[in-house]
């Protein structure tokens, strides 16, 4: 090695040598550092929460443990003042029944409040499932990307809100959200949608619908501390985000989840 | 409110298959229907306007003015079902206030008061200066002002002074065209950037908005001018007609392949949105895509236009044709933005089933209110054809 950089007859070549394995160096360190410090940023799916000093708050459903009870759909409409009939929902659970014959039937009559009837006969069902649905806080999401004035925002610690005071009630957002999460409020007339129990964050509780959840199939926490009750979900589980092809960072994340669901 | 809520229990009944709970509402309207369809007819109609002066088809000098003059009456009316749309409409002033800058919407006002000032208004000034200085002279009383107020007191009309007014015309005509094609892509860019919606994300959205906004404007041109011929006791004549028969002929093929083209692509690339899609056209979308859309607003247009290229034959007989295919092509570019406004949101975003959507006749998102708004900017327009009518301009001297 030594010699052929003598026979090129100079020390430049070592010197541009020394400067790659410097730099090569740095970057190893540089990244390993990064990575090191950002560890549990892996799993906020590319979103980059501005102030550090503040949780960046994830959801982890656990589809296997949802007894289909429907105390989260009911819960979250005492809680948030959502009116009662049936065409808004922050938070509805879903049955799915895939049928031998591979077609699947979905429903979800008054959100899941009333509870389920299966109607499809034993003997047709492959299998069957509950799929509890709220607000997937995307990092990157599509709904705040649309608002025309701004009054979709999402929060210092990754929350999506709407300003009501704000909003010009254009629809934008509702047509934008792939989730089916949004919708008018009939008496407000402004965009409604799930806070994550926002007020009640606020104040170290659990969104209304974990709460009442008897099971605990519905979690939520801090992405970024690694320590947390949520990340450690994530680490034990496969977890996976609907309709993760759309890049929307959606932060909820569902253990479980069938192929069927969207 | 009970009312909204019946209405919405009756749609829950006829939906099919599954849905997500929110979207038993359906968000966009008739008025979100009847808005594209406006902004394309101003759109249409200045690209028209714009072909005479810019590539000297002398031919079609007689529609030149009405062209515009119907462009402005439209476009005066386009923010209209917009803005009485809105759940909040008292707060629309806030999408020019404090716009967000991602918004594919938010720049809507910003575009529609540049094209509505810098060159539909300032345009027509240019072009009718001359001869409203003249109108105010000859006029007495409350005209003479009108006609005086108007030409906001620029009243020299030295032939360097009229020259120059021809000159910046031409100017703002040609930056026009782009912002006429700025305008409407960008309409269905509102619509193409939707991404959780698949039968409205496609890149492909603003050029065929645009191309579908020519074809129906250059149709409304056509018409609205037999018809002021006729109204006016006019020949009409046959030879333009000709022309904006053949232009016509031209962007509708153009029109016609873009949307087949999207078909096309829809349905070979069958994505996971493929199967709710093709129940969605060959059910509920049935009658107004094949039938009102393919078959009476594009083919049979197309045949007729193709048989008038070379049928120059019996004069009447072709007016009465010109006549007819304007108001199929009408027909069909309604029916176009229905299929993808409406269309749009009847099936789910879960892709497994459908809501259904009833029009209601009275309310402001109703199809009265929808009359109304389609009806004003004809309103508007007689009037304009009255203050300011083409056929009395006073020439300019070559």
């Amino acid at each position: 090695m030594s010699q052929s950089a003598s026979t090129m007859g100079n020390e430049k070549v070592t010197s541009s040598r020394r400067n790659f394995l410097k730099t090569a160096a740095t970057l190893t360190v540089a990244t390993v550092g990064y990575s090191w410090l950002k560890s549990s940023q892996i799993l906020v799916y590319a979103a980059e929460p501005k102030d550090v000093t503040l949780p960046w708050y994830g959801i982890a459903i656990d589809i296997k443990k949802c007894i289909a009870c429907g105390s989260c759909a009911k819960a979250c409409k005492s809680e948030n003042d959502v009116p009662k009939e049936p065409f808004f929902f922050r938070n509805w659970v879903e049955q799915y029944t895939v049928k031998n014959d591979g077609s699947v039937d979905i429903v979800s009559p008054n959100g899941g409040i009333d509870g389920f009837v299966q109607r499809v006969p034993d003997e047709e069902i492959f299998k069957s499932f509950f799929v509890p649905k709220m607000c997937n806080h995307c990092a990157k999401s599509p709904c705040e990307q649309v608002c025309p004035v701004g009054a979709t925002f999402l929060s210092p610690e990754g929350v999506v809100l709407v300003d009501e005071k704000y909003c010009i009630g254009c629809r934008y957002c509702v047509q934008a959200c792939p989730y089916g999460c949004r919708f008018i409020h009939p008496v407000k007339k402004v965009a409604n949608k799930c806070t994550l129990c926002y007020h009640r964050l606020k104040k170290n509780l659990a969104p209304a619908c974990m709460e009442v959840c008897p099971t605990g199939a519905r979690m939520y926490g801090n992405l970024r501390d690694k320590n947390s009750d949520l990340v450690k979900f994530l680490k034990e589980h496969t977890t996976q985000v609907l309709r993760a092809n759309l890049n929307t960072g959606a932060k909820l994340y569902y253990n479980e989840l069938s192929s069927e669901v969207r | 409110m009970e009312q909204h809520y019946q209405n919405l229990y009756d749609i829950l009944a006829h939906s099919q298959g599954y849905i997500f709970p929110n979207e038993i509402d359906l968000q966009w309207g008739i008025l979100i229907v009847i808005y594209p369809f406006i902004t394309g007819l101003v759109a249409g109609a200045f690209i028209l306007a714009s072909l005479e002066r810019v590539f000297k088809v002398k031919i079609l000098k007689p529609t030149y003015q009405i062209a515009l003059l119907t462009a402005l009456s439209f476009l005066l009316v386009a923010t209209m079902p917009l803005i009485s749309h809105l759940s909040q409409p008292q707060r629309a002033y806030e999408i020019m206030i404090t716009p967000h800058s991602s918004s594919a919407m938010a720049i809507f006002g910003f575009v529609y008061l540049w094209y509505l000032t810098v060159v539909l208004l300032l345009e027509i000034w240019f072009d009718y200066r001359k001869s409203m200085v003249v109108w105010s002279n000859e006029r007495k009383g409350v005209m003479k002002w009108v006609y005086k107020i108007l030409s906001l007191g620029v009243s020299d009309i030295s032939p360097k002074a009229v020259k120059w007014d021809r000159k910046l015309g031409y100017i703002i005509t040609v930056v026009g065209i782009p912002s006429a094609f700025i305008l409407h892509g960008y309409v269905g860019f509102i619509f193409g950037s939707i991404k959780a919606n698949p039968w409205w994300s496609t890149p492909l959205m603003p050029i065929i908005f645009l191309f579908s906004a020519m074809v129906s404007g250059i149709a409304l041109v056509m018409m609205v001018y037999m018809i002021i011929s006729y109204i006016r006791k006019k020949s009409i004549d046959v030879n333009v007609l000709d022309s904006i028969g053949k232009f016509l002929f031209f962007v509708l093929i153009l029109d016609f392949t873009l949307e087949a083209l999207d078909q096309i692509h829809r349905i070979y690339v069958a994505e996971e949105s493929f199967e709710i899609i093709k129940l969605l056209v060959s059910g509920k979308l049935y009658l107004t895509l094949f039938v009102s859309q393919g078959l009476i607003g594009t083919l049979i247009p197309l045949i007729t236009l193709a048989f008038l290229q070379f049928y120059k034959h019996q004069i009447k007989l072709r007016k009465s044709m010109y006549f007819i295919v304007s108001m199929l092509v009408l027909i069909g570019v309604y029916s176009m933005r229905w299929n993808v406004v409406i269309g749009g949101q009847l099936f789910s975003k879960s892709f497994s089933g459908f809501t259904s959507f009833k029009v209601g006749l009275i309310g402001l998102d109703g199809t009265l209110m929808a009359a109304f708004w389609l009806i004003l900017p004809i309103a508007i327009l007689s009037f304009l054809l009255w203050l300011l009518p083409p056929w009395k301009m006073v020439e300019e001297e070559d």
